[in-house]
């Protein structure tokens, strides 16, 4: 149904594209737990725990890696994470919820325009996000230029591409805006854990960091961690994260409804 | 002569039923079933050009799951709707036919934390040909209104800017589903005025309501609902002469009168007296007989109300039933 629309000619001006991603910017500033929630708690976390000495010693429970630097995988999967799965499905929720996407629907704009700008809004806000947690971890923290920058952004992309679709399904399921955010929250930690949030996963058993792998966001930090410390990331990982973006878009745009 | 041989104008005629040159809406045996329930059932019906066409029922009565077949939002079970020559079951035509109808709906709203401007900004760059936001919302009231999020507003101001943003695109028909349910007593008559004054723009209008007095004060012509079905169509006052009804007029008298008075004029049926006031009921040019058969026996007729015999009665004449009793809704 959304390939259909796209495909046709639009009856409605294409600059309202535009309007509808500015407006939603202008939501997103006004609703501050929209997301941003996302941007300043990993940016806390780094800077708090990479003011802890100890924290930025090698270690070789880690490989010979300090803490800090094994926690930038998880806290790049964090702000992803935030964006894509509270900042995405819960203004699409409320839209569902009290008609703002029915009353679209009888306007010439395809409601899936509201959508794309909604991706829009979320991905400039997750890229945002982890230009500055780079950009701090690298000035203040010591972290080294990716030995594979391509590798490290091809990451950071597929990984965003994962978890939106996963937060896009979220959205599509969700018949109301509490639903999107518990669905969110409950999806949020399991995934946050295997990516390492509160424990390395290196320093656990590995038959846990077996499950990690088969993860998104344990095959994210896995990949995004070896573009930093060795190069190109495996294959495996790439398709992994691939693969969830497929199977969750294509369950997305068949669940999605818009009333 | 020359249309009725070519055979494809006769299978075009009888695809539009009773369609005529100047029916912006025609909708033909429509039916509309949810799981086993039936919404719709054989619904036909034309507006004509210019006109306030009311859906009128209680609800449940369907109303709305017609007007939701009408402009595309659902797709008929049978059934042909043609809106402006276009079919809202057509993907394509959809689209066209949203940009020629704007819709004030019974369950949507507007991004709460935008302003009043900025939702009339965001849906005017919707539309090609959109009207000017600042003529608009003076002649809705709203002009000291731009800058406030559409969640502080009152319900009365929602609701006018829901018809605003029905109307920014400058459309033919105007789709307004229930919009002075919840309004108090002023904020209607408001409405009222403003939809007679989008009508004087030359916008056709459907209007849904289950508000008898509304339907009778707006509408042209009247759909009678009741149960998925029209049990009634044509003007307010032909429903209500249907029904049997009469009209009444109500005055307070400058001094006591005999009632044969008026009894005896020919349109008059009865004279009842509860107080000062005394209710006259009867047919015809009610109003002026009694008031000047007072008049000329030297008495006035002060605090005149008057109003016809109402499509309630007509509702109850044709269903047996108030059109406010409590019914369950599937709208």
């Amino acid at each position: 149904m959304i390939a259909l629309q796209s495909l046709l000619p639009p009856q409605a001006p294409r600059a309202a594209f535009r309007k509808l991603v500015l407006d939603e910017f202008v939501l997103t500033r006004r609703t501050p737990n929209r997301g941003l929630l996302g941007l300043g708690l990993p940016l806390l976390l780094l800077i708090v725990l990479g003011s802890i000495p100890k924290l930025s010693q090698p270690e070789t429970a880690l490989g010979g890696l300090s803490f800090i630097e094994v926690y930038i995988p998880t806290l790049i999967g964090f702000v992803i994470t935030a964006t894509g799965f509270l900042g995405l499905p819960l203004p699409l929720a409320t839209y569902r919820e009290q008609g703002i996407l029915r009353r679209l629907s009888t306007t010439p704009v395809p409601p899936a325009w509201l959508l794309g700008a909604q991706l829009v809004v979320n991905l400039a806000i997750a890229v945002v996000g982890i230009v500055v947690l780079v950009g701090v971890a690298m000035a203040a923290f010591g972290m080294a230029v990716p030995k594979s920058s391509l590798g490290f952004i091809l990451a950071i992309l597929l990984t965003m591409v994962a978890i939106f679709a996963i937060g896009l399904l979220i959205a599509a399921v969700a018949n109301g805006a509490s639903v999107a955010q518990s669905l969110g929250g409950i999806v949020f930690a399991p995934l946050m854990f295997f990516a390492g949030l509160w424990v390395p996963m290196a320093v656990l058993p590995v038959q846990i960091r077996d499950i990690s792998t088969w993860t998104p966001l344990g095959a994210a930090t896995e990949a995004i961690q070896d573009a930093m410390q060795t190069g190109f990331p495996s294959a495996g990982q790439l398709l992994i994260l691939a693969a969830y973006a497929i199977v969750a878009g294509a369950l997305a745009v068949r669940f999605f409804r818009w009333e | 002569m020359k249309q009725e041989l070519a055979p494809t104008a006769v299978a075009r005629s009888s695809e539009v039923g009773s369609a005529k040159p100047s029916d912006v809406i025609d909708v033909s045996h429509l039916r509309k079933t949810y799981g086993r329930t039936v919404a719709v059932d054989d619904v036909s019906f034309s507006v004509r050009e210019d006109e306030i066409f009311g859906i009128l029922g209680p609800n449940g009565a369907g109303k709305t799951t017609a007007v939701e077949c009408i402009i595309g939002l659902r797709r008929p079970d049978a059934g042909t709707i043609r809106v402006l020559g276009l079919n809202p079951e057509s993907d394509r035509d959809r689209e066209e036919l949203h940009t020629l109808v704007g819709a004030q709906l019974q369950v949507s709203a507007l991004p709460a934390k935008l302003t009043v401007r900025e939702n009339l900004e965001l849906y005017r760059s919707f539309y090609y040909h959109p009207a000017d936001v600042g003529e608009l919302v003076t002649t809705l009231g709203l002009g000291d209104k731009l800058g406030s999020y559409y969640k502080d507003l009152s319900g009365g101001q929602k609701q006018r800017l829901a018809v605003a943003v029905a109307l920014i695109g400058q459309p033919k028909i105007a789709v307004l589903d229930e919009m002075t349910t919840g309004l108090d007593p002023q904020a209607r008559r408001d409405t009222w005025d403003l939809i007679e004054g989008i009508r004087a723009r030359g916008v056709t209008i459907l209007l849904v309501t289950h508000y008898m007095d509304e339907a009778q004060r707006l509408c042209d012509r009247v759909a009678l609902f009741d149960q998925g079905r029209i049990v009634a169509l044509g003007t307010p006052s032909e429903l209500a002469a249907e029904a049997g009804g009469g009209k009444h007029v109500t005055f307070v008298p400058s001094r006591t009168f005999d009632d044969r008075l008026l009894t005896d004029l020919p349109n008059v049926t009865s004279v009842e007296h509860h107080g000062p006031r005394v209710t006259v009921v009867g047919k015809g040019e009610l109003v002026n007989a009694v008031i000047q058969t007072l008049a000329t026996n030297g008495v006035n007729a002060e605090d005149v109300t008057s109003g016809s015999a109402t499509l309630e009665d007509a509702f109850l004449k044709l269903t047996g039933r108030h059109i406010h009793e409590p019914e369950e809704v599937n709208a």
